[in-house]
This record gives structure tokens, C-alpha cells and sequence, in this order.
């Protein structure tokens, strides 16, 4: 079996790795990384999001081969022992409800921001295509990340 | 998803000759359909060659009169990219409908061509902005590139490269886009060139294809009011459990009749 060596959350880290295996298998199963979710296994839900070399993708739509050499950042590796801004946003707008969404949102929602620091409402509706929530009806997910932006253009982004 | 053999050729010529030598191969570009395909075992190569180490098919170009687009460019680089969006407007809005954020954070213009679904979004910029693809063995017209339903000119093993447009006086796209997928249930490309009008219709037929009924209503009289009273035959589209192909052929006129509207 190949040896996959990438770097996840800020850490250098290798493991063995079929080509088959998914981007998330390798996360969840291998590094013990279960916050990145697996919802629908068809590419369309999001809440397996992770950040590859800085932009958001699904990490269930990609082999963990072709992360080879990559930075990869999940929901895991956001936070330095307090919430980031918009972790911490999403529980103050209480932007969940079951969780299991979230990571996913999170994720995605940081994306956004890093590429649009002021996002609109509707800037926040379109991006969220890639994420689906099956409890919230996204109210507050909206009014969560629009704070989190604005916490993270105040305190700087992470 | 069954187990396959894995490949990272640096060149083009490594990557066809691995092609040339595998049982079954498939080339793996930003993998938004093959890997979904292949976890549903749609799709059972015996290699996959990744062509994510062929830099130089990466980036965009602008010169005079075209904009050449590498085929490994992601849709959201062509979507952001402040020399499309001077040069062809409408070509970076085109790639900024496609899927989603992540869809376009990994998703490529060579594989979404190759791949040639029905009711992808690239095809009708191509087939509608008159674009040449590049391939490791030619250049083929948007003509004459898009034979059917997944069906490419491409012959086994050859590479798409690259992707030229040229630059049109004025085009828009305009899409009716299914609420789940993202997919176009019919999407409309309108260009108007010096050398005239190309439609070209995605989702409605087995592949991109013009509708030249339209163009030429649209040569003599260039205005939304021009399309009005044209009846599209349902003929040959596609129905499924999305649109029947009546209404499909409805909406072609619709989605013109707004392109025109943003650019006469």
C-alpha cells in the first residue's frame, strides 16, 4: 500500500493509504479525525468540507492520494484552545441544531470569508449551495456566518 | 469504489504512453464526476492517471483576440479571474455557476469537456464562443468536438491541453439551473461576433448543440423581441423525471430571449 504525506492541521503526517481511499477516510479512519463528517457519500451535502491548500472542498470527492504534499485544514484545526471567531459565532447565533452539518458549514463559511471579507446575505446564500442543513432552514446559519465575518475582519483572520 | 492503479505523470507524454499501456485507463483531472462515478461503480477504470503534476496546463492567457485557458484550470480561478471577466464576461460567469463553491474549488475545464455531460455548463461557452480545444495530439473546432451523449472527437488516450476563445463583441449566459444538482436543466450561451451570432443550448439534447434557428433570427434583428413567436421543436430532447422535453424546448427560448436581453 502507497504512503500518503501531507500536512493536516498545521502537523506533518503520513499513513498507509489504498489509491481508493478517500480524502475523509484517510482523516476520520487513519488520522482519527472524526470531526469532518461523511452525509451523503454523493458529493453534495458538504459536511465533509475541509480546507485543501486554503480553499474549501469536499474531502469525501477526492483520494487521499492527491492530497499528497498538500496543507489540509479540518474543523479539528481551527481552534488554539478558544473557539475561532466563526465556531464561536455559530454557537452564539445558535447556527445548528442536531451539529452534524456543521463542521461542514463552518468550514466552507471560513472559505467564503477569506475571499470575501463583507459578505452579503445573499453572497452567504449562493456560497452555502455546496452545504446542505436539514434542521436549522439556514436562518441562522446565515446570521451566524455574516457575524463571524465580522468577528474575523475585526480580530483578524485564522 | 473498486480498487485501480494509481499514476502521477509530470508530462503529457508520460501521462498518454501510462494511457497507452493500462487495461483501462481514465485520465483524473479535478475528479468531480469520475470520483463520484467510480464510488457509485459507474465507472470501473483499471488506471488512473493523475494529471494534477502537469503544471503547465494550469492558467490563463489573454492575448489580442483570445483568452487561452489551460485544461487543469479550476472553474473557480477562470470565475475570479479579473482578465476574463474584462475579455469575456460572460465566460467567467459561466464558470462561476457551475456546481458549487467546492465543485468549482477542484473542478477543471478539460475534465468537465471531456467529460462531456449533457447538462454541464462549459460546453455552451465552447460551442457558443466558437473555441478550439487543444490536445495533446491536435486542435479540434467546438464545431465538430461534442459528437453525443458523453461522447467526445477525443480518442482513447489523447489529452486535452488547452482551451482557446476568442474574444466576442458581446455574449451572456444565461441558465435554468436544477435546484439540487446545480446542473443546467437548460442552459443558453449567446455570443455576437464580427462574423455574426452563435446560440449554443446545454441540457436540453444529448450534448451542446446551436440552435441555428434562432441565430439566424438573431443575425438579422439582434433583440429579445426577434425570438418571440420561434417555436424549438421538442424533437430529440432530453425528458426525464426533471423536464419533459416540451418544456425543455420552452425554456431554450426563454434562456435566449434573457441572454439577448443582457447584451443588446
Amino acid at each position: 500500500m502507497p504512503t500518503v504525506t501531507m500536512t493536516v492541521n498545521g502537523r506533518a503526517v503520513s499513513g498507509e493509504a489504498e489509491p481508493r481511499t478517500l480524502l475523509v477516510q484517510f482523516l476520520r479512519d487513519t488520522l482519527g479525525l472524526t470531526g469532518t463528517h461523511i452525509g451523503c457519500d454523493t458529493s453534495q451535502c458538504g459536511a465533509c468540507v475541509v480546507h485543501l491548500d486554503g480553499l474549501s472542498v469536499k474531502s469525501c470527492s477526492m483520494l487521499a492520494v492527491q492530497a499528497e504534499g498538500a496543507a489540509v485544514t479540518t474543523i479539528e484545526g481551527l481552534s488554539n484552545g478558544e473557539l475561532q471567531p466563526m465556531q464561536a459565532a455559530f454557537r452564539e447565533h445558535h447556527g445548528l441544531q442536531c451539529g452534524f452539518c456543521t463542521p461542514g458549514m463552518v468550514m466552507s463559511a471560513i472559505d467564503l470569508v477569506n475571499q470575501n471579507p463583507t459578505p452579503s446575505e445573499h453572497d452567504i446564500r449562493e456560497w452555502l449551495d455546496g452545504n446542505i442543513c436539514r434542521c436549522t432552514g439556514y436562518h441562522n446559519i446565515v446570521k451566524a456566518i455574516k457575524a463571524g465575518a465580522e468577528a474575523m475582519a475585526a480580530g483578524g483572520k485564522r | 469504489m473498486y480498487s485501480f492503479a494509481y499514476h502521477r505523470p509530470v508530462s503529457a507524454a508520460e501521462a498518454e504512453a501510462l494511457a497507452a499501456k493500462a487495461g483501462e485507463a481514465r485520465f483524473l483531472a479535478g475528479g468531480m464526476t469520475l470520483l463520484p462515478a467510480m464510488k457509485l461503480r459507474l465507472a470501473q477504470p483499471t488506471d488512473l492517471i493523475d494529471l494534477a503534476r502537469l503544471g503547465d496546463l494550469r492558467g490563463i492567457k489573454v492575448s489580442g483576440s483570445e483568452v487561452r485557458i489551460g485544461a487543469m484550470t479550476l472553474h473557480a480561478a477562470v470565475a475570479a479571474s479579473a482578465e476574463v471577466k474584462r475579455a469575456i464576461p460572460a465566460l467567467a460567469h459561466c464558470a462561476g455557476v457551475i456546481g458549487d463553491p467546492q465543485v468549482r474549488n477542484r473542478g477543471t475545464l478539460g475534465g468537465s469537456l471531456a467529460n462531456n455531460d449533457p447538462a454541464a455548463d462549459y460546453p455552451a461557452a465552447v460551442l457558443g464562443l466558437n473555441a478550439t480545444v487543444h490536445t495533446s495530439r491536435r486542435t479540434i473546432p467546438a464545431d465538430s468536438f461534442f459528437r453525443g451523449l458523453f461522447e467526445t472527437a477525443l480518442e482513447p488516450g489523447e489529452l486535452i491541453t488547452a482551451v482557446s476563445f476568442p474574444i466576442p463583441e458581446r455574449a451572456a449566459y444565461e441558465k435554468f439551473r436544477h435546484p439540487a444538482s446545480r446542473y443546467a436543466v437548460v442552459g443558453v450561451f449567446v455570443a455576437r461576433t464580427g462574423g455574426g451570432v452563435r446560440v449554443a443550448v446545454t441540457g436540453a439534447g444529448p450534448c451542446a448543440f446551436r440552435a441555428t434557428q434562432l441565430e439566424q433570427a438573431l443575425a438579422k434583428n439582434f433583440s429579445p423581441d426577434a425570438l418571440k413567436g420561434i417555436k424549438i421543436s421538442a424533437d430529440g430532447l432530453n425528458s426525464d423525471i426533471h423536464a419533459a422535453a416540451d418544456y425543455r424546448a420552452h425554456l431554450i427560448g426563454v434562456m435566449a430571449r434573457r441572454a439577448v436581453a443582457a447584451i443588446a
